[in-house]
């Protein structure tokens, strides 16, 4: 159950390997969550699982792969049958290359299908879950760069666009059952993701964004910000004209 | 019948989704036997501050009514009866309850699931030690009717048991005489807790009722440490000691409430500044010393009673009331909770001191002989880990925390906090092997 003060008891990570996932879990340490761990196999899962482990928190991993939407439905059942699924998180995502993500057809139909369509898939087996416990919070990790599109990847912002927005309607669909949705739009975060691009004006770390979730999830708040002036920012360049926005170094 | 509907505690926060439905006693047994996956719990008048009567994506069995009946000194009530209207019909007799709890606003059934208690603990114990008898419908469908001295284990685990070993229908309760509805009250202020302590440990044994309000957010004067309070002790007013206008109505009936919080308020009303304003207006309003005054049932032991839904005064982020006990010789908790919360500047707008005399039988029974604080705290960021650190020491010094109030207990330190909770599965693994009664607590508690 998520207790009085907004602090989950179990936590699935559906993409348990982000580092924002991590810090999130992390930053609910004190609660000590149990952890559902889902992402592809490999090493990367193993070293997060046994650093939570020897954190202190108690483990499962499972097999997810985003792409793989028919696997979907059976998995979350699975895991929602041994616990109540207080927190999940979906956080999982591709950013690719720009200029690769809009001229390689492969390049612009996987990052469609891992960051838009994974996530409806994931989206609607958890709002089942959630219909049937009475309770629950879908955490999505969207983006500012869904907020306005931009020309310089516009692929991905289209995809986050498009996650956001279903999202956000999850969220007033699920109310009446008793669960909440909260969309967070981060502005450039610092993880390996980026590692190597230019950081942009007001970047974050993932602790900053988890920190954000954690509140957002005690608040029960639908819409969060990293950091929260972005909100501003983009509400402003939402309404710069086509022309003018073109222009701007974005 | 049956309809979704969204349930939440006395303290308004984690609201759920579930199915209420509604049936006689008679029906209470089908009812369970055909309760969905997650299971089906009682509620009352959904006075719990936590999550112990809602059962999220299961059922929720609303409260069983019934008309009192008087049989000798011994009341029979339907389980969803509330302790005011009982009041209401045992006063004219000259007869009340031995044990009132904060508010008249509790079910009978639930009265004996959380083992309530009152302000004299000390000297009569709790709710569930003059019950005689509860009808229990077990989720086999049976209905028995359970004596202490019949099936004591059963009786000891639903008597404090929140509910989860079967669905009390109707319960026999003792009751006492009393001469008139007054009692004769006798009120004290103290600057520090020290001093109110020393009092309460000294006198409490003369009193049969007795509770203290502290201000937590005092910072205490030259000389005197934190806490300063007001000491309230009572005793049922003798028909004699009523003056001629008291006498014309020696049994004064508690009413409903004449005021109510209004619906949509924000959060934040109820914050350090406001606090300190109330907390030195209500210090300000005791008297040094005072005594032989008469006040009715209603103002002595339900004061908050005459505010309806007092509980929106915490807007829509809601409250959490902590409540601890701790064995006489850790009187030190209490202090630096009290202390811990004036730090941190997290307000309790109620904090009652109170001292419980020894325990019961009851497998979760919350009350053990010593000391008593309960807090109401808003919602706010840094709570939790604030009451975790206060959690460990209440753990540390043998004490625990009470389940009707509790929304955010911990599973392994209630574990340590209720050391018969073993004995409590048994008796579960006996009458609810398929677990059907469960609620969110019971989830959370992993109980």
């Amino acid at each position: 159950m998520i207790d009085a003060l907004g602090r989950p008891q179990s936590l699935l990570l559906l993409g348990g390997t982000s580092e924002i996932a991590l810090a999130t879990a992390r930053a609910w340490a004190d609660a000590k969550p149990h952890v559902t761990l889902a992402a592809r196999p490999g090493p990367a899962r193993d070293d997060a699982a046994a650093a939570l482990t020897s954190e202190g928190f108690e483990v499962d991993v499972v097999d997810f792969e985003a792409e793989d939407t028919e696997s979907h439905p059976a998995l979350i059942d699975r895991v929602a049958s041994r616990r109540d699924i207080d927190v999940a998180l979906v956080c999982f995502g591709v950013l690719g290359d720009e200029e690769e993500a809009w001229t390689d057809h492969a390049a612009a139909v996987r990052l469609a299908r891992v960051n838009y369509t994974g996530a409806v898939s994931v989206g609607v087996c958890l709002a089942s879950v959630v219909r049937r416990q009475g309770h629950g919070t879908i955490v999505a990790l969207s983006s500012v760069a869904g907020e306005r599109v931009r020309r310089s990847n516009f692929v991905y912002g289209s995809t986050k666009a498009g996650m956001d927005g279903f999202f956000l309607g999850l969220g007033e669909a699920l109310r009446e059952h008793g669960g909440r949705v909260l969309v967070v739009r981060p502005g450039f975060v610092h993880t390996k993701m980026t590692a190597g691009r230019p950081a942009a004006p007001l970047s974050v770390t993932a602790d900053q964004v988890a920190e954000a979730i954690v509140k957002g999830v005690a608040d029960g708040s639908d819409l969060v910000w990293v950091p929260g002036l972005m909100r501003g920012v983009m509400s402003g360049l939402r309404h710069v004209p086509r022309p003018l926005f073109r222009r701007l170094p974005l | 019948m049956s309809e979704r509907r969204q349930f939440q505690g006395w303290g308004r926060t984690a609201p759920v989704m579930a199915t209420a439905v509604t049936g006689t006693a008679g029906e209470v047994g089908d009812l369970l036997r055909s309760a969905g996956p997650r299971g089906l719990i009682a509620r009352g008048l959904g006075r719990s501050y936590g999550d112990a009567a809602q059962n999220s994506g299961g059922e929720v069995l609303l409260p069983i009514e019934g008309q009192p009946r008087l049989v000798g000194d011994r009341v029979v009530a339907a389980a969803g009866t509330s302790l005011h209207d009982l009041i209401r019909f045992l006063l004219p007799h000259g007869r009340f309850l031995p044990v009132t709890p904060g508010t008249r606003y509790v079910s009978v059934g639930g009265a004996i699931a959380c083992d309530v208690h009152g302000k004299s603990h000390h000297v009569t114990g709790t709710f569930g030690a003059h019950v005689d008898s509860f009808d229990l419908v077990t989720p086999d469908g049976t209905t028995r009717t359970v004596t202490a001295e019949g099936e004591p284990e059963l009786f000891w685990a639903t008597v404090g048991g929140m509910g989860l070993t079967g669905v009390v229908t109707s319960a026999t309760l003792r009751t006492i005489a009393v001469e008139s509805g007054w009692v004769d009250v006798t009120t004290d202020r103290f600057e520090d807790l020290h001093s109110l302590m020393a009092a309460m440990r000294e006198g409490d044994d003369a009193w049969t009722y007795s509770v203290a309000w502290v201000d937590t957010l005092s910072r205490g004067r030259s000389g005197a440490g934190p806490g300063r309070s007001v000491l309230t002790r009572g005793e049922h007013a003798a028909r004699a000691a009523l003056d001629a206008r008291r006498s014309g109505t020696p049994y004064p009936l508690p009413g409903d409430p004449r005021l109510g919080a209004p619906r949509g308020l924000p959060s934040g009303l109820v914050s350090p500044l406001s606090v300190r304003a109330f907390n030195e207006l209500w210090f300000r309003k005791a008297p040094r010393h005072r005594s032989g005054e008469l006040q009715t049932l209603a103002t002595f032991f339900h004061p908050l009673d005459g505010v309806a839904d007092w509980n929106r005064l915490y807007g829509p982020a809601g409250f959490v009331q902590y409540q601890l006990v701790v064995p006489d010789e850790a009187g030190d908790v209490v202090r630096d909770a009290v202390a811990t919360l004036a730090a941190s500047g997290h307000a309790s707008f109620l904090a009652v001191l109170k001292r419980f005399g020894p325990a019961n039988a009851g497998l979760l029974s919350f009350p053990m002989a010593g000391w008593t604080l309960a807090l109401d705290l808003p919602a706010r960021p840094g709570l939790g880990r604030l009451l975790d650190r206060l959690d460990d020491a209440v753990v540390e010094a043998g004490g625990r925390i009470y389940l009707a109030k509790d929304s955010r207990l911990r599973a392994d330190r209630f574990a340590a906090m209720y050391p018969r909770r073993e004995e409590f599965a048994r008796v579960r693994d006996r009458v609810d092997p398929g677990r059907v009664l469960s609620s969110d607590l019971a989830r959370r508690l992993d109980l």
